[in-house]
């Protein structure tokens, strides 16, 4: 649960936004991060964007989840 | 590292409190490649570990509830009860998995003839977004909606752990995304009262042994600093949007944690003005005191006292299929981790 996904915000109104990460597309809100442009890079969190984040860093986590969604796709799945 | 640990001539104990840093310390086999008198311990820092028993039987008990919906994170609804889990509640329509707390004030928008009550734990990473739509309930008169609030603070539970007579902790390494909302500056508390290094890091292998290598170097030289290595996203003050949202919202009351028992002024309870979305106070919930599953030490792994292996029931009885404990039950969860992982030392 305390995973954040960083992720570009891709449409945005109000606090509204649309964001994209590794062409996966959701919706999320902007509330806790009133400063955000469309096109910044923002960590997501439950479903709020709660930091601005670079790109590098952002590459990092993308490559990190990538391999936890490896390991959760094995046989012994946790999640069910 | 390795001189640094050398030079202390003895068992140095490093904690982290964060779910992501455990798994990623596991996946990539960083315990293979740490002296060998240097230990990592896997603190309170996933939030269904944490939750306590009173809470999830209270939640079990609310999804009996023919009028109501339960909304919750999907890493809740396997973590057994006394009897059951969500899970086995979820076979009901009455329990909904969501993905965030909008998602769950929009299930009151979509249910008017239900009260959608939202199972909101986790620490302040995710606190704010439980805040954002009380409020927005508030504002729009959802009255069908309320929350049952665990939201926990991560400094009073280091606080108690370095409090406790049994702790063994010398150091920790503080979770990221807590520390992108409460800035590491919230830490300093810690290195001032307790004289412990606190170094925050990112969840990339590096990232992780660096903030490592800081924490032995500190310990070395017996110099207790605050510390963030992962200035691309954690500032000292933190997200204060973030924050304020929490203050206007919560207030901080003694709470049950798992394994660590009450702790002084760690759970968020909705302030006063915000009574008629608290389900505690809707449906007048006493929570029975906190009783741990037989034979289950997911408290002790909590508190760093045990490694997963050594509770009896790991790995035989309690397994992330047939979790007996939230530890194993999390995929953030110490037990889990160990499971998956054991002492594989090869990053695969």
């Amino acid at each position: 649960m305390c995973l954040a996904v960083p992720a570009r915000i891709v449409e945005l109104e109000g606090d509204r936004a649309v964001v994209d990460a590794l062409g996966n597309r959701w919706k999320a809100k902007t509330t806790l991060l009133p400063e955000v442009k469309l096109g910044d890079l923002v960590l997501i969190h439950a479903g709020f964007a709660i930091s601005l984040v670079d790109e590098e860093e952002a590459k990092k986590t993308w490559q990190l989840i990538a391999e936890i969604s490896e390991f959760d796709d094995t046989p012994n799945k946790l999640s069910g | 590292m390795a001189a640094a640990c050398e030079s202390l001539g003895r068992q140095v104990n490093i904690m982290e409190v964060c779910g992501t840093h455990t798994v990623s310390i596991f996946r990539n086999g960083i315990r293979s490649v740490l002296p060998p008198n240097l230990k990592l311990l896997s603190g309170p820092g996933c939030p269904v570990c944490v939750t306590d028993q009173g809470y999830i039987d209270t939640v079990l008990q609310l999804a009996d509830r023919e009028d109501c919906l339960i909304a919750t994170y999907g890493d809740m609804i396997r973590v057994p009860g006394n009897d059951r889990s969500l899970e086995t509640k979820q076979a009901k329509p009455n329990v909904k998995v969501v993905l965030s707390s909008e998602d769950a004030l929009q299930l009151a928008r979509d249910h008017p003839d239900k009260t959608v009550i939202f199972v909101a734990v986790g620490f302040e990473t995710t606190a704010p977004a439980t805040a954002v739509v009380v409020k927005e309930a508030a504002a729009e008169s959802v009255d069908n909606f309320c929350i049952l609030s665990g939201h926990k603070l991560v400094v009073p539970a280091m606080r108690a752990l370095l409090s406790s007579k049994n702790n063994n902790i010398d150091a920790f390494l503080c979770p990221g995304h807590v520390s992108v909302i409460i800035g590491y500056g919230a830490f300093s508390e810690i290195t001032r009262d307790f004289r412990r290094p606190c170094v925050v890091a990112g969840f990339e292998a590096v990232q992780i042994i660096e903030g490592l290598c800081e924490i032995c170097r500190q310990l070395s030289t017996g110099e207790p600093a605050l510390k963030s290595m992962y200035p691309a996203v954690v500032t000292e003050k933190g997200n204060i949007a973030a924050q304020k949202m929490i203050d206007e919202c919560f207030e901080p009351v003694d709470g049950d944690w798992r394994g660590l028992g009450t702790i002084e002024k760690s759970t968020l309870k909705l302030r006063e003005e915000y009574d008629r979305f608290d389900a505690f106070k809707r449906f007048h919930i006493r929570q029975s005191p906190s009783k741990e599953r037989h034979g289950c030490r997911c408290g002790d792994v909590l508190c760093g006292l045990i490694d997963p292996p050594e509770c009896k029931l790991f790995g035989q009885i309690c397994t992330p299929r047939e979790p007996v404990g939230p530890c194993m039950v999390s995929s953030e969860g110490a037990c889990a981790a160990w499971f998956k992982y054991g002492q594989e030392k090869i990053r695969t």
